[in-house]
């Protein structure tokens, strides 16, 4: 029994395969990194890069008789893994204690950070990413539904938020509910000729709306502003108090509260703001989740077939996931564009749609925690520096490549059932 | 002659040139076990898939006469309605669970309709109201009692997808139960299983039509089954019904014997 | 009239590069039955590589059109395969027998990488080239408006006609065409009578990355620019030529690409330029809503 396992390929054959790759990765990288045109007063000329070139090619061959090194010691315990899922009777108490502990970490940080502007504004950037990641969650994680252009819900909801305040003069929490129905309105009427259709169809649809939405934006000058967006949006106030120096209109937030003016304040109530429609959303889809159809979007997710031998009606299940999921990012979008005072289509291209996906992927699809972690992943790496923000999309890309090959749960593949027996039903 | 529950009338299923089921009738009683029977590519699936709402067929009617609604033509229903107005529920020949959900969570979703009507179509259920929460504790009555029935009981907080073929196939027939069904259509429910649970498979068929009224439609190969549960056998070759009567009558019939030993070997039987 | 005439010269020649993208497309889709979301991305590395390869000939001198534009055709075309080739490798085969959803988030992730590595190593800016192939017949003149037709709509016409030929003849008598027609229609029985379903697969990404790279090159040479992102809309523009169509039929899917391409340059002849990519994508919705099969495909039957 243990001759097979035992039996590795001797070497000769491990530098043979390791040659093959190098020569893939000589042709392949040759018209990229060996050559470059660069512009040369006018017209391209040829640069070439020959070293790095061999480095490439040199990091392969290394690289992939490491990797089958490696995979020849583990194979036999990775084969005994692949087989069994993970165990979702155990239940792992200390999640939830270190979901509180994030949740403790985000009410303290503006007062831990305070005076730090910097730090503040970049956990508000967080907790958006987080929200959208939680929104899309419901429709990638839960029902199994790729959605391409998620970016487009998120850009109406700004876009409701900024027209209607500029125009109309509506305030922030009066746009919030109008702008949630706005973006599930938009996703149904996407979701109801397509969600009948494969997945692969969903996702290329989804693609294809992200693209109209934006173009629409940036065309439709008369209704959208065009490619210079809407300015001057009002800021969030609280309960009715502007955040604003001076109190000749009337008391401030910083009048009312006897505070002297601080910029501050604004930057401390957004994020608290962002704070709790995160929290909220987090609530919202915890909720659903344990009900009848919160159930039902991850049965479709396993097998649509089964779903609709049981009566059930599976476009409808796909389509309340696609409007959830819609409604929470047109909610993102409406704080977005307060935060900002100022949005334009720049800021909804598909590399936004792309970046969400890759936080729920990275994530772990249908955790909310894992969404956490792979947004603060995300927003800070670029943060580092100049050469990470750079790479940022080139590692999203791979990272959800080897991903789905080396772990498709994601960083947390953990599932809490919804219903459960426990010890009593045993005993019965 | 017991109450008809299901009526199929000249059914004809055509997938381009291919003719997969010719004018095919078959009626199908309360309370009895009806198998059907026939070589590989005989048509059976097909046929399932017919009766289910997964294909339309090309011709001919399927019919069910149901208690409440009164006759309904499975034919033209979309195929969820089948099972949660019609009352019809089948299993699949390679097993078709929710792999990542625990047992119980798939018996859960199989009252899917009863539980989001009583949730209110979720708002309710958002705001706990006492309604929904009586519907989610019937709807786990009603799944432990299919559970303890099946032996599942001890199983009930396991993925589904980590358990063996056997149990896989009772967790199916568990979950198809708990849609509360007037007809159960079974894809091979025996295929995998060892003698011992096949045997147990025979006396749950036994007991589901004896003891429920549950009308049992059988896809089977394994004659151990066939034989000793069905009321009544349908024999299809090539899309057709080529002999059907009681299992005795199937047995000695020698169209069967030649569909399912070729030409030559019945001519050698009856020259021996 | 003359107006009418220019855009069917325009359309053709554009609907030619759409359809042999989404060729691409339909194989992969026939064959694995998933749309391979980074065949827009290996059709932009063609055209990239294009601009390379003619910018090299230059630096050395071979100006000449027939000699420049084979060279250009045939390295284009074996580094583009071996990109297809890899694609497949990396994204798709370890991927197989996974939930349907794993393959197509690894293939979403191909897409971002390869078009992002493109910008990092040949740097974001817009390439022009010198035009190749200037000039063109001046074919006649009605109500003062003359229609042109370019040596380059020529070539690309021409081009597509004669790869199309050979196309067809490969699919339909050759002993890769049959396995590759066997592969679709049954990959476990196929494997079961001893042919290599991988390699089937694996010719496969190659012969549509071959394909893509014959319109990448036509498209720098007609174009005169390129730069990294062409891919991205290309790739949903032969991806509903590929659906309108009918997905998985060959023919279908230069049918297709025409249709589009003649809609494309109508709507910006007569309607508004800037909402023609519009256009595209509200077609693809109306046709997955009332014709998911397509004008030449089979209606899908869901095994169960």
């Amino acid at each position: 029994m243990t001759t097979h396992a035992h039996h590795l390929p001797n070497v000769a054959s491990r530098l043979k395969d390791a040659t093959g790759i190098a020569l893939v990765s000589l042709l392949l990288g040759v018209p990229m990194i060996g050559l470059k045109t660069v512009d040369a007063g006018g017209a391209l000329a040829i640069a070439t890069r020959w070293p790095w070139l061999l480095a490439f090619v040199a990091t392969m061959f290394v690289g992939r008789l490491v990797l089958q090194f490696v995979l020849d010691h583990v194979k036999l315990n990775k084969a005994k893994r692949a087989r069994t899922r993970p165990e979702i009777g155990a239940t792992r108490p200390w999640l939830k204690w270190i979901g509180y502990a994030v949740v403790g970490f985000a009410l303290v940080l503006p007062i831990a950070f305070s005076g730090n502007r910097y730090v503040v504004d970049t956990a508000t950037t967080v907790l958006i990413y987080v929200m959208l990641g939680w929104g899309l969650n419901v429709v990638v994680g839960l029902a199994g539904l790729l959605d391409l252009g998620y970016v487009a819900f998120y850009a109406v909801g700004a876009y409701t938020y900024g027209l209607l305040s500029t125009h109309f003069g509506w305030g922030f929490w009066e746009t919030l509910p109008v702008a949630g129905a706005a973006a599930a309105t938009f996703g149904v009427i996407l979701g109801w000729p397509t969600l009948r259709l494969r997945g692969d169809y969903l996702a290329i649809v989804t693609l294809g709306f992200g693209e109209i939405i934006r173009l629409i934006l940036v065309n439709w000058t008369d209704f959208s502003g065009g490619p210079n967006g809407i300015g001057s949006i009002p800021r969030p106030t609280f309960f009715g108090l502007p955040f604003s120096p001076d109190s000749d209109a009337g008391p401030t937030f910083a009048s009312f509260f006897h505070l002297e003016y601080s910029p501050e304040h604004r930057v401390m109530f957004l994020y608290y703001l962002i704070l709790v429609l995160a929290l909220l959303t987090n609530l919202f889809v915890s909720r659903m989740r344990k009900l009848p159809v919160g159930l039902a979007w991850e049965a479709v997710r396993e097998d649509e077939v089964a779903c609709k031998a049981l009566g059930m009606n599976v476009t409808n299940v796909k389509l309340s996931a696609f409007a959830i999921g819609a409604m929470l990012g047109g909610f993102a979008g409406v704080f977005f564009a307060a935060r900002q005072g100022f949005i334009s289509p720049e800021s909804f291209v598909f590399s936004e749609s792309a970046t969400i996906l890759a936080i729920v992927v990275l994530g772990g699809m249908g955790s909310q925690l894992g969404v956490v972690i792979a947004s603060v992943l995300l927003v800070l790496l670029p943060e580092l520096g100049r050469d990470f923000s750079e790479y940022r999309m080139l590692m999203f890309g791979a990272a959800m490549i080897l991903i789905m090959v080396w772990r498709p749960g994601g960083l947390i593949a953990h599932r809490e059932p919804t219903y459960r027996l426990g010890k009593q039903g045993a005993k019965a | 002659m017991s109450e008809m529950l299901l009526e199929v009338d000249r059914l004809t299923m055509r997938f381009g040139g291919l003719t997969a089921i010719d004018d095919l009738s078959v009626a199908v009683p309360k309370g009895k076990i009806t198998s059907i029977i026939g070589p590989n590519g005989a048509g059976k699936t097909t046929f399932f898939n017919c009766l289910t709402g997964f294909y339309k067929p090309t011709e001919g009617s399927v019919r069910m006469h149901h208690p409440v609604h009164g006759p309904l033509l499975l034919n033209e229903m979309p195929s969820y309605h089948v099972a949660r107005k019609a009352g019809v529920v089948r299993t699949f020949q390679n097993i078709r669970l929710f792999p990542n959900m625990s047992v119980l969570e798939n018996l859960i979703v199989a009252q899917h309709n009863a539980l989001q009507a009583a949730s209110r179509f979720s708002l309710a259920g958002l705001f706990g109201r006492a309604g929904f929460r009586q519907a989610r504790e019937a709807a786990l009555e009603k799944a432990e009692m299919w559970l303890t029935r099946l032996k599942l009981i001890e199983l009930a907080d396991t993925a589904a997808g980590n358990l063996s073929y056997g149990t896989q196939r009772r967790i199916e027939i568990a979950r198809a139960l708990c849609v509360d069904p007037l007809l159960l259509c079974l894809d091979e429910p025996a295929a995998g299983l060892n003698p011992r649970e096949s045997a147990e498979l025979n006396e749950l068929l036994l007991y589901l039509s004896r003891e429920h009224g549950k009308g049992v439609l059988l896809i089977e190969h394994d004659m151990n089954v066939v034989m000793r549960v069905s009321d009544h056998i349908c024999v299809l070759n090539f899309g057709t019904k080529i002999a059907e009567g009681t299992p005795e009558q199937v047995q000695n019939d020698p169209n069967v014997i030649k569909a399912y030993l070729g030409e030559e070997d019945a001519d050698d039987k009856e020259a021996a | 009239m003359g107006q009418l005439i220019q855009q069917l010269i325009n359309g053709l020649t554009l609907g030619s590069v759409y359809g042999l993208i989404a060729l691409g497309y339909t194989m992969v889709y026939g064959i694995i039955g998933m749309i391979n979301f980074a065949h827009g991305d290996i059709y932009m590395i063609a055209a990239i590589i294009a601009v390379t390869v003619l910018t090299l000939l230059g630096s050395l001198g071979i100006m000449a059109v027939p000699v420049a534009l084979l060279i250009t055709l045939v390295v284009a075309i074996i580094f583009t395969s071996v990109y297809g080739w890899s694609v497949e490798r990396i994204a798709y085969r370890p991927l197989r027998n996974a939930s349907r959803l794993a393959p197509l988030i690894s293939a979403i992730g191909m897409s971002i990488f390869l078009q992002n590595m493109v910008q990092l190593t040949q740097g974001a800016r817009v390439k022009p080239i010198n035009a190749l192939l200037p000039g063109g017949f001046e074919l006649f003149t009605s109500n003062g408006f003359t229609v042109h037709l370019a040596y380059t709509q020529i070539m690309i016409i021409v081009v597509t006609a004669v790869l199309l030929a050979v196309f067809t003849w490969l699919i339909t008598k050759t002993s890769f065409g049959r396995q590759q027609r066997a592969c679709e229609q049954d990959r476990t029985m196929t494997a079961l009578l001893g042919i290599n379903v991988d390699r089937t697969i694996s010719m496969t990404f190659v012969i549509g990355a071959a394909l893509a790279a014959v319109a990448g090159v036509m498209v720098t040479v007609y174009y005169g620019v390129v730069d990294f992102s062409i891919g991205f809309l290309a790739g949903i523009k032969a991806f509903t030529a590929a659906v309108l169509g009918g997905i998985g039929s060959l023919p279908g899917a230069m049918l297709g690409g025409l249709i589009i391409g003649m809609i494309e340059s109508f709507w910006s002849a007569y309607l508004s330029p800037e909402y023609k990519d519009v256009a595209t994508f509200v077609l693809l919705i109306l046709v997955l809503m009332f014709r998911p099969s397509g004008l030449l495909g089979r209606p899908e039957v869901e095994k169960v």
